[in-house]
């Protein structure tokens, strides 16, 4: 047993980026597959739009823990050999396009139809719509839901440490096992979530206020 | 591919299976209860309390939103101890997702609150109401038709959430499938069906919301 010094501080500090770079692939590999999700999801033809909501309520009806175990025990049955960081990418990422394609469909419909309406009426074609009149549009709504999310993936990446995966959550429960300190430990890591978490939930709900006041000002009513 | 499944070993356990699958939703509705017993009192507080009680409310909701459940958990569990709270997993697991799912629901609530007109509650007041009355009779309804849907939404992720339990071994689907999955090793068959088991919970909880708030906020309200 080893007493909680400034190294075990340390270690539990380092694991940070494990947690951070982990959110950010998610992130961004979630975003790509997201939009293609998206996409399918406003689709007009039915059986390509059922395939977009049959992945998402997927997804979002069963749990992160599930999906880690599904990919990471039971690739392997399919012949492939998996690493923890590449079943952990490989879920999170599916994770995050679920609910990012989910939140973009919402802000892609909050595009009021006469834009579409008006684009079509001008020879437009259905991806040069999407392109120059309604992404353009629904980028700026999407916005401080896409950043509250980024914290939902921040705090569910604590979940990969249950698979072994060494990253903040994994390092503290390290430390724990080590020092026999998890009075000390467990509060950290909290703190460090926080710390992580707490300025993307400020600037989201910033975003959101200054949107609002954007959308309701008299101007943008007619 | 020479894998061979296997689910005849699940479901010689299924009723192992299903007692978990049960746990998980006690689990789940008793967080939902007490949290939103909490997060009335809460969202009550953060909109008409008391000055000096709404920092400490805010503070507990900005906390647990921002750190993770699994976080939440073993704070309850591994470190309470050490000023003397002992609780055993299931106990602790009710715990964290009633704290949880308490300051989710405190923060939906004062926004349904928040959303009742101003010249509602100056009405009540010209009324010569009290504070509680008006809420109880004027605020309270409106505000959660309002929030239900997201209140709905939140409480299914809870439910999905709360899987990660299994961590302190508390004996709910996923640590009653992880136990299974330790003694048949059918990783994969144990797993896909706990993952549909969850789905179903899921599913069925989204169709008991909608017909609750089909029931109590859409149905013609004669007198």
């Amino acid at each position: 047993m080893r007493p909680f010094g400034a190294n075990e501080f340390v270690f539990i500090l380092a694991a940070i980026r494990w947690t951070v770079a982990l959110s950010l692939i998610a992130f961004v590999a979630g975003g790509i597959a997201g939009t293609g999700i998206a996409l399918l999801r406003i689709s007009l033809l039915g059986p390509v739009r059922a395939l977009a909501i049959g992945y998402i309520q997927l997804f979002q009806g069963t749990p992160l823990l599930m999906q880690l175990f599904l990919v990471y025990y039971c690739l392997g049955l399919f012949g492939l050999r998996l690493d923890a960081w590449t079943a952990v990418v490989i879920a999170y990422s599916a994770y995050a396009a679920a609910f990012l394609g989910e939140i973009w469909r919402g802000c892609l419909q909050a595009v009021p139809l006469g834009q579409w309406e008006a684009a079509k009426s001008l020879a437009l074609r259905r991806y040069q719509i999407l392109r120059l009149i309604i992404v353009p549009q629904a980028a700026r709504i999407a916005i401080p839901p896409t950043v509250g999310f980024l914290v939902q993936l921040v705090k569910a990446t604590a979940v990969a440490s249950i698979i072994g995966f060494v990253e903040v959550t994994r390092a503290g429960q390290l430390i724990s096992n080590a020092t026999f300190e998890p009075t000390i430990v467990y509060p950290i890591v909290a703190a460090i979530y926080f710390l992580l978490c707490w300025p993307l939930s400020l600037l989201s709900r910033r975003l959101e206020r200054r949107l609002d006041v954007a959308t309701h000002s008299p101007l943008a009513a007619h | 591919m020479t894998y061979v499944f296997q689910f005849g070993i699940v479901f010689d356990q299924f009723d192992r299976m299903l007692a978990g699958a049960w746990l998980t939703v006690q689990l789940s509705i008793g967080a939902l209860l007490l949290g939103l017993a909490a997060a009335t009192a809460g969202a009550f507080v953060l909109t008409a309390g008391p000055r000096w009680l709404r920092a400490p409310v805010t503070a507990y909701v900005e906390l647990i939103r921002n750190t993770p459940l699994l976080i939440q958990l073993y704070v309850i569990f591994f470190a309470l101890p050490g000023f003397g709270l002992r609780l055993d997993a299931n106990a602790a697991a009710l715990a964290a997702l009633v704290i949880n799912f308490g300051a989710y629901a405190t923060e939906i609530l004062r926004a349904g609150i928040q959303s009742i007109p101003a010249g509602q509650i100056e009405a009540g007041r010209a009324l010569n109401l009290t504070t509680v009355q008006i809420y109880r009779l004027i605020v309270l309804f409106p505000a959660v038709k309002t929030v239900f849907p997201a209140l709905a939404s939140q409480f299914v992720l809870l439910m999905l959430g709360s899987s990660v339990v299994s961590a302190i071994s508390a004996s709910e689907l996923t640590a009653v499938s992880n136990t299974l999955q330790s003694t048949t090793f059918r990783a994969f068959e144990v797993y896909i069906v706990a993952t549909l088991m969850y789905l179903a919970v899921a599913v069925a909880f989204r169709a008991a919301f909608a017909a609750i708030y089909w029931a109590v906020f859409m149905r013609e309200r004669g007198r």
